[in-house]
């Protein structure tokens, strides 16, 4: 699980991320509001990409923010970006290895890690293709198993369902439902897609403005009058 | 087809046939160097004059050099005007060493390689959070500096102290030739070889670990520092290979020319060796050999056919800026920001 506590991140005037006080347990949790609500810039600071100005975060009892970006890698953290990072010019195979290779120890596993990883997002009859000859939902499920290979304990998906149609979605949400049994790790998905979140995330948190909106079971979260009104705006509701 | 059998994702299915990653592709590719490098040694010597074979000497020594840039600019994404610097840092080594010892050639070569990879990554770690034109300006600048010294230092000639130079230049040495490859042919052959050496080495890195992380460091550094690379191990390590292959290639044209001129170190040279790089390509390494025989080769030809040998300058900026405007054509039509 991650403890987020009284996080604060500043970008000049703009106050991204608002005092937030959060536990994300474990399993597969959402992460929804509205654009600009300081999601992109939490998942950031998880990264290492951004410094906070206050706050502490913890993730499985250690201090994130003491680890210098490239360490937590080591550590298990994993995440995906908004815009497609699956390497064109090598293979899926290649791309799979080249996170695992420098996130886990061990040569002699490698190729059943791997191999285990492209199964798991159901690539297996193109692991050797080059990912710049695949459609966009394959990249996708490319850099989830780049997520997902060896022993992660953090996976952090960034809007993984973004631009995909329903049908592939659907293929989607049941990849991320296997992660934490059969990977071993806790997913935090942060979407717009609700269908995807409530077909994967037991638990979500809202944010809004940079604050920290609702949290709890999913089907109640998505229920909660304020939740709505910070979605769909006041008016619509009267 | 653009749903997968759900159910066959989530039992986590291992691949059962894996197939090989050495495919047909690689195959005909190894058979096709092979082929090439065959002929290149055995055909065409016997095919053209002396004259021509020296050429095709200076083709395969500059080709490792424009091995090693493209490398860094296709591979890594860094871009040096600073490689003709490092080329006759190695030819200095080379030399010195050459009149200083009685040391085997090979050996000499390889001290030089290994001299100019440790200049290399110094160059390289202020050089580290520059990227595109403030890296080429930074690479571009060394060049300018090393040509300074290089006025200063002069090429051995076989005298004493550091510099090397005798007093009296009238009956300067030149450099000695292994034994094995005491005349020109027997040389071309020899440089073969070395840039088969020096082509296979990095492709051994472009196929294995480094390879990887380069390919990511060049995709998107944030992306690669999340799943665990050292962008900076990498990145020096890149300046290092460069470098040696560079080193070595320095080494080669001491013995080739026997008594080199500043002038082939100059700083519009490095410009020039990029515009061929990129006119031969830099996606595969085969690039580098088209490189190395268009600055070499096509000169000659043009003089040969009757041209100013000054028009093969014309023919590289022409080249350079129209294969960077067909390039940016081509990813603005895939959509793709470079």
């Amino acid at each position: 699980m991650i403890e987020v506590e009284d996080l604060t991140v500043r970008f000049g005037g703009v106050t991204s991320v608002n005092q937030v006080t959060l536990t994300f347990p474990a399993g597969a949790c959402g992460l929804i509001g509205p654009n600009g609500a300081g999601k992109t810039t939490l998942f950031n600071v998880l990264s290492g990409f951004v410094r906070p100005e206050t706050g502490r975060v913890s993730a499985f009892g250690d201090d994130l923010l003491a680890m210098p970006d490239y360490a937590r890698a080591r550590w298990g953290l994993r995440r995906t970006f908004q815009t497609e990072q699956a390497i064109e010019a090598l293979t899926v195979y290649d791309n799979v290895l080249a996170v695992y290779e420098h996130t886990t120890k061990g040569r002699a596993a490698r190729q059943a890690a791997v191999l285990d990883a492209i199964g798991l997002v159901g690539l297996g009859d193109v692991a050797f293709a080059r990912v710049g000859t695949l459609s966009p939902r394959q990249r996708r499920l490319v850099e989830v198993g780049r997520a997902v290979v060896g022993t992660p304990r953090v996976v952090l998906l960034d809007e993984p369902g973004a631009g995909l149609p329903e049908a592939e979605t659907e293929h989607l949400g049941a990849v991320i439902r296997t992660i934490p049994d059969q990977v071993g790790a806790m997913v935090v998905l942060v979407e717009h897609d609700m269908s995807l979140v409530k077909a994967c995330c037991e638990w979500t948190a809202v944010l809004d403005f940079g604050r920290l909106l609702a949290s709890g079971p999913t089907a109640e979260v998505l229920r909660d009058p304020e939740v709505l009104k910070a979605y769909l705006g006041q008016e619509d509701l009267q | 087809m653009t749903t997968v059998d759900a159910h066959s994702a989530l039992a986590g299915e291992p691949v059962s046939t894996v197939p090989s990653r050495f495919g047909r592709r690689s195959i005909t590719q190894a058979a096709i160097a092979a082929a090439v490098f065959l002929i290149a040694m055995f055909v065409l010597p016997a095919l053209t004059s002396t004259f021509w074979v020296k050429n095709f000497t200076s083709a395969a020594i500059l080709s490792i050099v424009a091995g090693a840039t493209g490398l860094l600019y296709g591979r890594v994404g860094l871009v040096s005007l600073g490689q003709i610097a490092l080329y006759g840092v190695g030819t200095w080594v080379t030399m010195r060493l050459g009149f200083a010892t009685d040391w085997p050639y090979p050996v000499l070569v390889l001290i030089a390689g290994v001299i100019t990879a440790v200049i290399g990554v110094l160059l390289g770690l202020p050089a580290l959070r520059l990227q595109g034109l403030y890296l080429a300006l930074v690479t571009l600048m060394a060049a300018a500096a090393f040509l300074v010294i290089l006025a200063d230092t002069k090429f051995p000639t076989g005298g004493p102290g550091f510099k090397g130079l005798v007093v009296e230049v009238t009956n300067s040495d030149s450099m000695r030739r292994p034994d094995v490859a005491e005349t020109d042919f027997g040389f071309y052959r020899y440089v073969l070889v070395v840039a088969v050496i020096m082509f296979g080495l990095a492709l051994a890195h472009l196929v294995s670990k480094p390879g990887r992380a380069w390919a990511s460091i060049r995709h998107s550094e944030a992306a690669a520092l999340a799943t665990g690379v050292n962008t900076t191990t990498y990145k020096l390590w890149a300046w290092g290979l460069a470098s040696f292959m560079t080193g070595i290639a320095g080494g080669l044209l001491a013995a080739h020319v026997r008594s080199p001129s500043t002038f082939t170190f100059g700083v519009e040279q490095n410009i020039i060796l990029m515009a061929v790089v990129v006119m031969g390509g830099v996606a595969t390494l085969w690039g580098g050999v088209v490189a190395g025989l268009l600055v070499a080769v096509l000169p000659e030809l043009l003089q040969k056919w009757g041209f100013s040998s000054e028009w093969s300058l014309i023919l590289f900026g022409t080249g350079l800026f129209a294969n960077l405007l067909i390039t940016s054509w081509q990813l603005d039509k895939a959509g793709i920001k470079e």
